[in-house]
């Protein structure tokens, strides 16, 4: 998404106003480097089994992919987005951002172990905070949780929540339930409690298929169908009236694209007209609740010719639900110079750091 | 042409069954001059809705008749029986019997209520000889019914309710105090 600036064009010709990425990653480089942030339980758990770590990164995310890492933004073998130092090269200096929401996608899902995948993610946040946080002031940060143990993320979200730094509980869109179910309760009263954004984001449980009706068999087939998945979960909270119950939650959706919201939106009013005595609850239009409780990141943007995709837009029907983000290191279409054409000139501040920073409070 | 006479052309009250014809919990689907309108008794009450769907035109009248529920949290549903709904057959929209605004769009939609009230076979006699009432032709299965003051009587009025107000239910008509015979054609 960032080609304009490094093929030349400078940030000012894309845009002069204030930048908030929202989506900017950060990889763990090995199992090893938690150690110092992690219960000595459970390194030598790891040292003894000679565990190398969640599976789940590798499989969202294959190593040599093209979309896993902009070759420009392979440094020396490393792995990508791996230190901050490659993030402030890449990123925050070069696009001069205000801010930038950290996302790290270790995979803690694709451990079954209860206990190990708290303390797992335990290891991740205390690592964000060390490592990242701490060090760049214009970070703030998803942290992560056991989310097959909504209990265990709750406890993880209290335990470090109220770190001003964290903004965002990262939801990995694939799980073994539909977010929607009141077994996940707990993690939104913690996240509301704390004051924190939901992040659906690309990854999640790795024995499930990936798609609603079984397994893709290419990596490319995964990736394009995973706005199913988005659009279940999504599906899921509006229906299971999780914002009727929890008000003051926002959902951010992380590498969902924007482009299906509408047509989508359309077919959950359809059914909701006529069916809706069976969840009295959802009291308005399906997609109204959407414009009030969720915001989508444009990476992918996954545009058409500029006239649909203006179409699109307009059919969003709020300029307030895009959010700029790189995604980096990963590479989509590098068609924000196109988003940014088509859009209303009242809609552009708004997408490349208002509707972000009111989201998260930045 | 007197007053009588006139109005006997342009009845807009109308004769529509027998009180009995129409016990609690059913409903008849009559034709005023080729306009459906579907004739409710809800627990004594009656209420009158066009067979028209202001959706796309389904047969709004031959829907269920539904209690309104909603809920504030998932789970919680409260089931007000005070309010009745007429859901449309085609797409299960709600409509409220008495003033026929739609559920999901009430300031857009709405349905075609119409007054039904019962009254004294006397008074119904007296109407339909000064024209004030009128008899409604059965297209398919027709059948004269005799008007007697014994009997109480469905009558439906076609003027239109302003916008916003709820039908008045049909109250219970006085009893009946002379006797007089007329015939009244009823679609079953």
């Amino acid at each position: 998404m960032t080609t304009p600036l490094l093929a030349g064009m400078k940030r000012s010709t894309l845009w002069t106003g204030t930048v908030i990425d929202c989506d900017v990653h950060a990889n763990v480089p090995s199992i090893e480097t938690l150690f110092d942030y992690m219960d000595p339980v459970w390194v030598q758990g790891t040292q003894e089994r000679g565990w190398h770590g969640p599976t789940g990164p590798r499989l969202s995310y294959p190593p040599g992919a093209a979309t896993t890492a902009r070759d420009e933004w392979r440094h020396d073998g490393l792995m990508p987005a791996s230190k901050l130092s490659m993030l402030q090269n890449d990123i925050l200096d070069p696009w001069q951002v205000d801010r930038a929401v950290l996302n790290c996608y270790y995979g803690i899902d694709s451990l079954r172990h209860p206990d190990w995948a708290a303390a797992l993610a335990s290891a991740v946040n205390n690592w964000i905070i060390a490592e990242w946080l701490d060090k760049d002031p214009r970070l703030v940060a998803s942290l992560v949780i056991p989310a097959r143990d909504p209990i265990a993320a709750a406890a993880e979200i209290d335990r470090v929540g109220s770190h001003p730094g964290f903004v965002q509980v990262m939801l990995p869109v694939r799980s073994e339930r539909l977010y929607g179910q009141r077994i996940f309760n707990p993690i939104y009263e913690a996240a509301t409690r704390n004051d924190l954004v939901i992040g659906l984001h690309w990854g999640g449980t790795t024995e499930d298929a990936p798609s609603p009706t079984g397994y893709a068999s290419w990596y490319a087939e995964q990736y394009a169908a995973e706005t199913q998945v988005y659009i279940a979960q999504l599906t899921s909270m509006v229906f299971e009236g999780t914002f009727q119950k929890f008000p003051a939650l926002r959902v951010a959706v992380m590498e969902g694209g924007f482009s299906w919201v509408p047509t989508w939106g359309w077919s959950m009013n359809k059914k909701w007209k006529g069916l809706r005595r069976e969840t009295p609850w959802v009291d308005r239009l399906p997609l109204e609740i959407i414009r009030d409780h969720v915001r989508f990141s444009v990476a992918p943007a996954d545009l058409g010719s500029p006239e649909h995709s203006q179409r699109i837009i307009e059919w969003l029907g709020s300029e307030d639900l895009l959010m700029f983000a790189t995604d980096y290191p990963h590479r989509h279409d590098d068609d924000i110079d196109e988003l940014l054409a088509i859009i209303p000139a009242t809609m552009k501040p708004k997408l490349m750091s208002e509707t972000a920073r009111a989201w998260y409070k930045l | 042409m007197n007053e009588a006479t006139a109005s006997v052309k342009k009845p807009q009250k109308f004769v529509v069954a027998r009180a009995e014809e129409i016990p609690p919990g059913s409903r008849l689907i009559v034709d005023v001059g080729g306009r459906e309108v579907g004739i409710f008794n809800i627990k004594g009450s009656y209420y009158g809705m066009l067979n028209r769907c202001p959706h796309v035109g389904g047969p709004l009248s031959q829907g269920q008749l539904v209690n309104s529920v909603t809920a504030t949290v998932p789970g919680k549903i409260t089931l007000d029986e005070s309010q009745d709904l007429l859901t449309c057959p085609w797409h299960n929209w709600e409509f409220d019997i008495k003033t026929g605004q739609s559920y999901w769009d009430p300031k857009h939609m709405r349905a075609r209520p119409f007054t039904v009230n019962v009254e004294a076979g006397t008074d119904v006699a007296e109407q339909v000889d000064g024209g004030s009432v009128g008899r409604i032709k059965g297209p398919y299965q027709a059948e004269t019914i005799e008007v007697s003051i014994e009997s109480d009587y469905v009558v439906l009025s076609m003027r239109p309710q302003r916008p916003g107000t709820a039908a008045k239910p049909g109250a219970c008509a006085p009893p009946p105090t002379a006797t007089t015979e007329m015939k009244v054609e009823v679609r079953p």
